[in-house]
């Protein structure tokens, strides 16, 4: 058992494991973060190099054959994705990393008779998180690429039906380790329970609404580590178990934040598919003061500071870029520009902050909403751009609203407010925005970057 | 006894990384999320012995390969894809 080479292999894993951990130190600032990520990866490419040299592994045709696909698909994907996609690519990845987990689970029942009990559990439980990450994944990438709607899909009977399943993934783990040798010898109890598990993810993330996406993806990041780490157990794999636990921390810290930033429980965001819709009788009245882009440029030119408070709507009209210009253009006049990210500004955690950084805005421009709020009143404008929820001052003020009590950047607390926004419809949550209604806001209705682009035109002349 | 051993390092590298991840700056988190897809490509290294053992049976070994497949998504695409992003986080020149 405990040959030489089992030695070299598991000291290096030893190696493999702290350089993973030293890595993601260094994502501790975006100025090193790229260097801990080559380390990384230096730790994973060690790891799998010293794994070949396993005296068990003897037949390397198909190995080469996977790895070969598998690394042109990988950097085919990588070097493709838009930056507004990444959430797809993430849950894209999410799954596939399950998926990988589930096979490594399918082989290692498949290969063996005589497998102890322990394994049997953790085998199974590899299998089931790996399934579910997988299914709900898909679920996941088909709501953010608008393939399915990204409506909550509710129907009666529902959690009846998630009983079942519960219940039957229970009898079907029973199974497997009361009775192992019917388990292993017919293969349709295995078939069974990844059916199960593939069923199970797909009726957990359908009831979810798309706003909740970053939480979802989130979640199911850290499934993927579990599973990974399940099927570390399944194999006496230390690597499998360190690098897993990391990912499966990794992916709670963020469902963490996102749901602190949504002001909600992780059980409300998963189970609120099924409660009745929350429909408020509160009646925002005020009056909606337009403004022209032109006479936007007059108060932009005198103004000392400008915070930019941005949205996803901001990337959908693709507006970060002219954004970038107007902010040279206001700093060449003698003005500060901040820009004020809410942690669920984007599509999933630090979403807006990559579209912004490939935009050559620098990371040290960027601040997070506890910062911003402190100074916020010493701000001449702030620009409210493609966003809506997130500067929505019924959060602070309006009890009864449905998003009373979400943390959010306090921009009808500065001095101006301009809210460029293409018409009058509500945002994601389908409530008005009091915001809109303040003595010190502005309307600059119109397609964004269309907008920025006219004041840029003016700074220029 | 070797379940419990395999427990104290789940058990340690969960600590590990809760206290690691919590440095980790709300502007770096899309990254940190691409860069853990590529890290939990780990599972490629116990796809590697299944899907090169004879020992094991063809089947074994197919599936072993096939879940080879995906883990290297996960890796190259992982660690290719963070690396873009974070190329473009520039500190102000």
């Amino acid at each position: 058992m405990t040959s030489n080479i089992d030695l070299v292999i598991n000291f290096t894993y030893v190696i493999s494991a702290a350089l993973f951990i030293f890595g993601l130190k260094l994502l501790g600032h975006p100025s090193s973060a790229r260097k801990g990520n080559l380390i990384s990866g230096i730790a994973m490419l060690l790891a799998i190099v010293v794994t070949l040299l396993d005296n068990s592994i003897v037949n390397f045709q198909w190995i080469a054959i996977a790895m070969l696909a598998g690394a042109v698909v990988g950097f085919f994907a990588a070097r493709l994705i838009a930056m507004t996609d990444m959430p797809e690519m993430v849950s894209l990845l999410n799954g596939v990393g399950g998926l990988a987990s589930v096979f490594v689970a399918w082989a290692t029942i498949q290969s063996g008779a005589g497998i102890s009990a322990f394994i049997l559990v953790v085998t199974f439980l590899a299998l089931l998180i790996g399934g579910v990450t997988f299914s709900g994944s898909i679920v996941a990438w088909a709501k953010l690429s608008e393939r399915i709607t990204g409506r909550a899909v509710t129907f009666s009977g529902q959690a009846v039906v998630n009983g079942i399943i519960v219940l039957a993934i229970v009898a079907t783990g029973y199974a497997f380790v009361a009775q192992p040798d019917f388990a292993l010898s017919s293969t349709e109890v295995l078939y069974v329970a990844l059916g199960l598990s593939l069923l199970f993810g797909i009726m957990l993330v359908l009831p979810i609404g798309g706003a909740d996406m970053p939480v979802v993806i989130s979640l199911l990041n850290s499934y993927s580590g579990l599973a990974a780490c399940a099927a570390g157990f399944a194999l006496h794999n230390n690597i499998l178990i360190v690098a897993g636990s990391l990912v499966g921390a990794s992916g709670i810290i963020l469902t963490n934040i996102m749901c602190k930033a949504m002001n909600r429980s992780l059980s409300n965001v998963l189970f609120s598919g099924f409660m009745a819709v929350h429909k408020t009788d509160m009646v925002i009245e005020g009056e909606v003061k337009p403004l022209s882009a032109d006479d936007a440029y007059y108060v932009l030119e005198a103004a000392q500071s400008v915070v930019v408070i941005p949205g996803y709507g901001m990337a959908v009209a693709q507006a970060q870029h002219v954004m970038k210009e107007l902010q040279l253009q206001l700093e060449e006049n003698g003005c500060e520009v901040a820009y004020a990210i809410h942690p669920v500004a984007g599509r999933m955690p630090g979403h807006m902050n990559v579209l912004l950084a490939e935009a050559d805005v620098s990371y040290e421009q960027l601040f997070e909403m506890d910062e911003i709020n402190k100074r916020i009143e010493n701000f001449d404008v702030a620009m409210v751009i493609g966003a809506n929820d997130v500067v929505n001052p019924a959060a602070r003020e309006m009890k009864g609203s449905p998003i009373y009590g979400m943390p959010v950047i306090n921009a009808d607390l500065a001095k101006n407010v301009f809210v460029l926004k293409r018409g009058m419809a509500s945002g994601f949550a389908g409530i008005d925005n009091p915001l809109f209604f303040k003595p010190n806001t502005r309307m600059i209705f119109g397609d964004a970057k269309e907008t920025l682009g006219h004041i840029v035109r003016q700074f220029n002349d | 006894m070797e379940a419990i051993y395999l427990l104290f390092i789940l058990l340690l590298s969960i600590f590990i990384g809760f206290e690691l991840i919590q440095k980790v700056p709300a502007t770096l988190h899309t990254p940190l999320m691409s860069g853990a897809n590529a890290i939990s490509g780990i599972t490629v290294v116990g796809a590697l012995a299944l899907a090169g053992d004879e020992t094991l049976g063809e089947y074994a070994m197919y599936l072993g390969a096939f879940a080879v497949f995906l883990a290297t998504i996960n890796v190259v695409g992982g660690y290719l894809v963070t690396d873009r992003m974070l190329a473009m986080f520039k500190k102000k020149q």
